[in-house]
């Protein structure tokens, strides 16, 4: 429906981008433990399920560090934080193909190729 | 003729909820109207890239997935030689802390931008290409070694799959351009930033949305590191 923000609204958009820069301070140092942390699981050798578990809680808690405060996300309109985080969801469906897709290849070769190729 | 087939269709097909998404998001009016046009584009833009990026980690996967020969390990193959002993995946983790602390030093930029503090923004964006450049010049280090020591080629790897070397040089390689065309944009901006031309428009959202392709370069890179390096 139509919505029209007053000039004040827009102002007060604005004012919210003066953050302190101690925040983005604190988001470099969970960045950095973050990081430290994902290299941790390589090093100490963790291995199986829990070293892809780790991995992928690591790499989305920066994903969503860098998203939401450095980019500002967390401040967008509801719109504009779906407009882009939604359309990325449909490639979870190219994953899951390829997925399907990569294990026949892989059986094909193993069987009829002689493991080789 | 024309409207009555419009009327029927209204009554059909469009019912008054579908009626308002399409005004909301018709011609940008309502989604995008409160949002800078510029940084609009670059949030689209950015979009699309992310699908380049996803294509080429899912094809990385696939081939990772499909091939026989041993994939090599990057805990190995990145390791550096420091003190008598191999440390793994250390240059890697170098890279990515240069890659995350210009990150911290872009957000500051831009927040000083919005100040109008020319002076800091400047400087900071000077800082965060700088932190660019080191990223770049260990890839380099890393590309001649994996090239000139490893002699891993697109199509070629003497440690086992030869996926790997075609996945490494494209999904590093494309990333690294767009670190390449990151520095670049980041200098343009700053010498802008520096002479006053931003004072001038009263307008400082080109740092900001020159800040928003630095930290997408940033966002790819933990991916990069997590599927390519770690998994």
């Amino acid at each position: 429906m139509k919505r029209d923000l007053s000039d004040a609204d827009v102002q007060a958009a604005h004012e919210r981008i003066h953050h302190p820069i101690s925040l983005y301070l604190k988001v470099w140092g969970y960045l950095f433990v973050l990081s430290t942390l994902s290299y941790l699981v390589d090093y100490m050798h963790v291995q199986g399920i829990v070293r892809w578990t780790l991995i992928l809680l690591f790499m989305l808690l920066k994903a969503g560090l860098i998203l939401s405060i450095f980019m500002h996300l967390a401040w967008e309109r509801l719109s504009l934080i779906y407009a882009i985080l939604t359309p990325p969801l449909v490639l979870l469906v190219l994953v899951r193909i390829m997925t399907i897709e990569a294990h026949y290849a892989f059986w094909t070769r193993a069987i009829f190729m002689g493991g080789g190729g | 003729m024309l409207q009555t087939t419009q009327d029927r269709r209204d009554k059909e097909v469009i019912t008054p909820i579908l009626r308002e998404i399409a005004a909301d998001w018709s011609a940008d009016q309502e989604v995008f109207r409160h949002t800078h046009w510029g940084k609009a584009m670059m949030w689209i833009f950015l979009l699309s890239d992310s699908f380049i990026f996803s294509c080429f980690l899912t094809g990385y996967m696939t081939m990772r997935a499909s091939a026989v020969l041993p994939w090599p390990n990057t805990a190995e193959v990145f390791a550096l030689h420091i003190g008598g002993r191999d440390i793994p995946l250390v240059l890697i983790a170098i890279m990515t802390f240069a890659l995350i602390s210009s990150s911290g030093t872009m957000a500051m930029a831009v927040n000083f931008g919005y100040r109008r503090d020319r002076r800091k923004t400047a400087a900071l964006m000077l800082l965060t290409a700088l932190f660019g450049l080191t990223f770049l010049s260990m890839q380099a280090f890393e590309w001649t070694k994996l090239i000139f020591e490893e002699g891993v080629r697109p199509w070629y790897n003497p440690m086992g799959a030869p996926q790997f070397g075609a996945s490494f040089f494209m999904i590093t390689g494309f990333h690294g351009l767009h670190v390449t065309c990151g520095v670049i944009l980041l200098l343009i901006i700053a010498s802008k930033v520096a002479r006053g031309h931003y004072d001038r428009t009263g307008d400082y959202s080109a740092v900001e949305i020159a800040g928003l392709y630095w930290h997408f370069v940033d966002l790819v890179w933990v991916f990069i590191f997590a599927f390519f390096y770690l998994w």
